[in-house]
């Protein structure tokens, strides 16, 4: 079968839990980040169940994971691997690394590694940024299919349905290409503990930024951060006449 | 100072979140040109220079632009974007899929999402699910930036005469294809252009429940329909609901949340409400703190008879 040789690469990213409420710190320098728990941002856990579901439904032959980052991003990978993924990358610094230092960095794995196709979450949960796949996608003149809902390989091209306001819409892209998982691309599996156990085992190389020859230095300065105003809470109505009311006196629309 | 604003438009007229990006970009000051990529174009030029606040309509009119590729929109703007101190697109599908590229391709650092504009080099931004706002300031020649929309007011779009120049659009990048798009027929407003919307959360219990108990409403008030993520994973609704940080930002007139807890990533997508009102069994539920109404009660008697008193 042809599709046995495709390799996939997934781009994981260690964030804070998507269950944390964040914090800034007292002197407003940045998010309060002491102790608070960490795990696999949630699109990227998507975008690697989905790589795996290719590869057991046969359209692919490995799926290897990088996560640029500190080296507790090995605990990331290691998820990745326990979801099935077949090897793990750590591009390990401890700059803090913004999106398109990691697009560079991507760009520097793609070539190394060659593979046909390249599927990262949409966006990450912390900086909420949504631009890495892009980059990495022009920086390597790839094609791309940002927010994907369903994708499949056929003929050597990648059909893509993507998430877009209002409907949805469906692209066919030369491989290599690359991709972003939205939400609803599949639900990710929960990982037992034989397949933990297996993760163990499976190979991790770690390199640095400097072995690529790439310049991670952030480009945007962070001055400060501020909660958002609080938008205060109004009154409880005792009944839906009294809500109408009110709606009518204080809001034009109704 | 000059910036080139990425248009997102229907091939008609431009759409509400480029009038909002132009608002933001006004903040900067200097000369505003809007880009109108597309394949016969002419007559959402022809709109697009009555826009207030711009000074010229740059215009790459060719079949191959049909579309919005975002390999073939970002060929084109790179041939223009060396000019401009500043490169600001809605953050809509359109604009979040091609800017980050413009900005790779420029070496330049993109700012999304902007929510205030403080200085040329310096803007706010959500993060963490907008539970901060970060302000930022970049250090790079060319300012690559989305604009959050339902922050800006945006500007009119007649009373404007920007001149409509004819510009090169850059070859078939050949690498993608359009195969088709499904929109989901609305007989009603669309969510980020709604003055009402109707959201629906898990409370309702299923999804013939939500189209029981909201739609009538909504189609009383004219309004769009939305959910939170909850209603959206539990399948009552399709994907484009969702409002929240992960969905659509709105900021409607009035936005009803009906059965809805009020997570923090949906409040991060509806707070900037001008009225909140909330309908929850639960007193207790996060929703109440950012409603201007609250009604405690059960959604399945309280919603009908709403629907029935309008």
């Amino acid at each position: 079968m042809k599709g046995n040789t495709l390799k996939i690469l997934v781009a994981v990213k260690r964030v804070v839990d998507y269950n944390v409420k964040v914090r800034a710190k007292s002197d407003g320098s940045g998010p309060d980040l002491a102790n608070v728990k960490m795990s696999m941002n949630p699109f990227d856990e998507i975008a690697v169940e989905e790589a795996v579901r290719l590869k057991e439904g046969g359209a692919a032959a490995e799926v290897i994971v990088v996560s640029c980052g500190p080296s507790q991003c090995q605990e990331t990978l290691r998820n990745a691997l326990a979801i099935g993924a077949d090897r793990a990358i750590l591009v390990e610094t401890e700059t803090e690394l913004q999106p398109l230092a990691v697009a560079k960095l991507l760009k520097a794995v793609f070539d190394r590694e060659a593979p046909q196709l390249i599927i990262l979450g949409k966006q990450a949960i912390d900086d909420d940024s949504n631009q890495t796949g892009q980059m990495l996608a022009a920086l390597a003149g790839l094609p791309q299919a940002t927010f994907a809902s369903k994708v499949a390989i056929a003929e050597g091209r990648l059909q893509v349905t993507r998430e877009v306001d209002g409907g949805l819409e469906t692209l066919l892209l030369a491989l290599p290409a690359v991709v972003t998982a939205d939400l609803r691309l599949n639900e990710p599996r929960y990982v037992t503990l034989p397949n933990i156990m297996k993760a163990k085992k499976k190979p991790l190389e770690t390199v640095t930024p400097e072995v690529f020859d790439v310049d991670v230095t952030p480009r945007l300065t962070m001055l400060r951060v501020a909660e958002p105003s609080k938008r205060a809470a109004g009154i409880k109505v005792p009944d839906v006449r009294t809500l109408l009311e009110k709606l009518k006196s204080e809001t034009k629309v109704i | 100072m000059a910036i080139l604003v990425m248009g997102e438009h229907d091939n008609t007229s431009v759409s509400l979140a480029t009038l909002s990006t132009i608002a933001a970009a006004q903040v900067i000051g200097g000369d505003i040109d809007l880009l109108i990529v597309g394949a016969d174009v002419q007559r959402v030029a022809e709109a697009a220079s009555k826009i207030i606040g711009i000074r010229r309509v740059l215009v790459a009119d060719a079949p191959h632009l049909a579309d919005a590729l975002a390999e073939n929109v970002e060929a084109t703007a790179m041939q223009l974007v060396g000019d401009y101190t500043h490169v600001f697109a809605p953050a809509t599908a359109f604009g979040k899929s091609v800017a980050p590229r413009i900005a790779a391709r420029l070496d330049v650092a993109q700012i999304s999402d902007v929510t205030a504009v403080e200085s040329p080099d310096t803007f706010h931004r959500p993060i963490y699910a907008g539970n901060l706002i970060a302000t930022v300031r970049s250090t790079d020649p060319h300012k690559v930036a989305t604009v959050r929309t339902t922050a800006f007011e945006p500007v009119a779009a007649i009373g404007g005469g920007a001149t409509i120049v004819h510009v090169k659009a850059a070859s078939d990048q050949g690498i993608s294809v359009f195969v088709s798009r499904e929109v989901t027929k609305l007989d009603r407003p669309e969510l980020t252009a709604a003055r009402i919307i109707v959201s629906g959360g898990r409370g309702l219990g299923s999804g013939e429940n939500y189209a029981k108990i909201l739609e009538p409403l909504a189609d009383k008030l004219g309004a769009a329909l939305g959910a939170s993520r909850a209603a959206v994973d539990a399948g009552f609704v399709p994907n484009d609901y969702q409002v929240g940080q992960t969905g659509k930002i709105v900021a409607p007139e009035l936005y009803l949340a009906i059965g809805i807890s009020g997570a923090i990533q949906h409040l991060a997508g509806m707070k900037d409400s001008k009225v909140i009102v909330a309908i929850n069994k639960d007193p207790d539920a996060p929703i109440f703190g950012v409603a201007d109404y609250g009604l405690v009660g059960d959604l399945f008697a309280v919603v009908p008879e709403l629907t029935a008193s309008i």
